[in-house]
């Protein structure tokens, strides 16, 4: 099953095309074109090695692609490093880099975007406009957490996750990129993860999302992308699709 | 709260549980509350047993000389307190305030004028601290190898630069600095307290104290939210170099001379005044309220034992014993 899509289609908020990145002599992934609609969530699959982790970091500017072309919301521009890519509206959950544990639940939601009030050449943080801030952050996604003043230290991995999320969401991002959201999660910290990806679609965010787990692909996202050794091996519409057929596609029986 | 309940879809506004601030028996029972405020704890401890001991220690006169010999102290753990936010330590802290010190006097023994010496060691010691943290980042050499290798490479240029012999620093400016006072407080303590006041404001209430407590919280993950990390380390040495550089001026206006020798329990105390005041070693969290108390409480037990007759060779054995309790109830912070 090839793929062959207009470049870029017009309801993509990010789209590639003829993409290849090596490390050396080891090719993460070659020629490899995917596109993610707005307001969907898009998923990519694909085996331990297949290249996922490789190809959103380079969507996202972690890592600068060999060759082809990225298209972000309707303008070419590859990004350099993440802070490009934050600044043009994708932000990123990452697995375990997300929290600092020793600053509370509303400095992390606004970590290196605080609100800052100016007086003269001095700028000092608005803590109360923060806290206000991140309190209806929180209550939009309906999010539970003990207090916005607690420490990130004494929260559970579920509700990491959720402010995490929370953060990215808020920050007015145009696109949020999930990488294993759920990869260390209990099963109701997961189902609690999965309620909250639901409700972002409800809200159409757009969102990428990056997963092993094939069950809760077909559950949450509109879109699947798979892939198999370097290459984009297909996509599918996820009502489409049934779990064997998923299975076929990531290990190449189909 | 179970995991049950939480983030459910049906939740009620984020804040609602918030702002119910445990009792003051549970707050005296948790050890958590004795870790945060040790270094309070231990100064109030400190007055009354010296207070009951030798009521001289309560006079006016003697609170007066207490604050005035932990101005230079203050100063310095607020320097190492940037530094250790970050996770780092500054071993070189010491061997600056010598740099500066030495630095002042030859500029002004070379007839340039006070105000142009005092600037040149603050340039001097903040350029240690800078080199100290750019060293750092970029060679991606762990703080500690790099502050003890700076310790000793300043110490020798110190030597160098003043042929090994103290010089006389005969300036009223300084002797007014020294000796003068405002209100209840002499001018030193006055210097103290606006530098606490300044560290305090820069690390609760300005993007770089949070970004300083996010890079010394997990360095990669501020890396990752695009924070600056190696610009923060870089920036806390330079603070610490500053202060190094005001302790310098302080000690010169005291002693009236720039002496090429490293006041080794200074650095050491300075460390220590940073742990008593409840500051992570780790990094990640701290305060300035906290080490400016624990150089004066640090200042107070010097003071006490010298007022008890006790000999200055216990003083030292003293202020460890007090560090390593107050590290041993660091652990149970929260």
């Amino acid at each position: 099953m090839s793929v062959v899509l207009p470049f870029p289609a017009s309801d993509a908020i990010i789209a590639c095309q003829g993409m290849s990145k090596h490390f050396g002599g080891v090719r993460a992934f070659t020629d490899v074109a995917f596109q993610a609609r707005r307001g969907e969530v898009t998923a990519v699959i694909g085996d331990n090695g297949a290249g996922k982790s490789t190809l959103i970091r380079c969507l996202v500017g972690v890592h600068v692609p060999d060759t082809g072309s990225i298209v972000f919301d309707g303008r070419e521009q590859p990004f350099s490093n993440p802070d490009g890519a934050r600044k043009a509206g994708i932000e990123t959950v990452h697995q375990n880099l997300a929290l600092i544990d020793e600053l509370t639940v509303a400095q992390n939601l606004f970590l290196n975007r605080e609100i800052v009030r100016r007086i003269g050449p001095f700028a000092f943080l608005d803590r109360k406009a923060m806290k206000r801030e991140a309190r209806s952050m929180l209550s939009r996604l309906s999010i539970n957490v003990p207090s916005i003043n607690q420490r990130v230290r004494r929260l559970s991995g579920g509700q990491r996750q959720a402010i995490s999320i929370c953060r990215a969401v808020g920050s007015g991002a145009k696109l949020v990129v999930m990488d294993e959201p759920t990869a260390a999660l209990g099963v109701q910290e997961t189902a609690n993860v999965e309620a909250l990806i639901r409700r972002l679609r409800e809200q159409s965010v757009s969102v990428i999302l990056v997963s092993h787990n094939f069950d809760q692909v077909r559950r949450l996202s509109d879109q699947i992308w798979v892939m198999r050794a370097g290459k984009m091996a297909a996509t599918v519409r996820a009502a489409e699709t049934s779990g064997n057929e998923l299975v076929a596609l990531v290990t190449g029986a189909a | 709260m179970s995991n049950s309940t939480e983030n459910a879809p049906a939740a009620h506004s984020a804040g609602a549980a918030e702002e119910s601030r445990p009792s003051l028996s549970a707050l005296l029972l948790d050890p958590s509350f004795w870790a945060d405020w040790a270094s309070v704890v231990g100064l109030v401890g400190l007055v009354i047993i010296f207070g009951i001991a030798q009521p001289v220690f309560l006079s006016v006169a003697n609170l007066q000389a207490l604050l005035l010999a932990s101005a230079i102290l203050v100063v310095l753990s607020i320097g190492q307190t940037f530094v250790v936010a970050t996770s780092g330590i500054d071993l070189s802290l010491a061997a600056a305030v010598m740099l500066g010190a030495i630095i002042l006097g030859l500029v002004n023994a070379a007839g340039y004028g006070i105000v142009l010496a005092c600037v040149l060691a603050l340039l001097a010691t903040s350029a240690v601290g800078f080199l100290n943290g750019l060293i750092i980042t970029v060679g991606k050499i762990p703080d500690f190898v790099v502050t003890l290798g700076t310790l000793s490479a300043i110490t020798g240029l110190g030597l160098i630069l003043s042929g090994g012999e103290p010089t006389m620093v005969g300036s009223t400016f300084l002797l007014k600095l020294a000796s003068g006072s405002f209100g209840p407080f002499g001018y030193p303590v006055w210097v103290a307290i606006a530098a606490v006041v300044a560290a305090h404001v820069v690390l609760y209430h300005t993007r770089f104290g949070v970004h300083l407590l996010a890079t010394g919280g997990q360095a990669e993950s501020a890396g990752a939210l695009g924070i600056r990390t190696g610009r923060v380390k870089i920036a806390a040495y330079t603070i610490s170099g500053f202060c190094a550089g005001i302790a310098a001026i302080l000690l010169v206006a005291r002693i009236g001379s720039a002496e090429p020798l490293i006041n080794t329990s200074l650095l050491l105390n300075s460390v220590a005044a940073v742990v008593l005041g409840g500051v992570s070693l780790f990094g990640g969290r701290a305060s300035i309220l906290g080490p400016a108390i624990g150089a004066l409480m640090l200042t107070a037990l010097v003071n006490g034992l010298t007022l008890l007759s006790v000999s200055a060779f216990y003083q030292p054995l003293a202020v460890g014993a007090i560090v390593v309790l107050a590290a041993l109830i660091m652990r149970y912070q929260k």
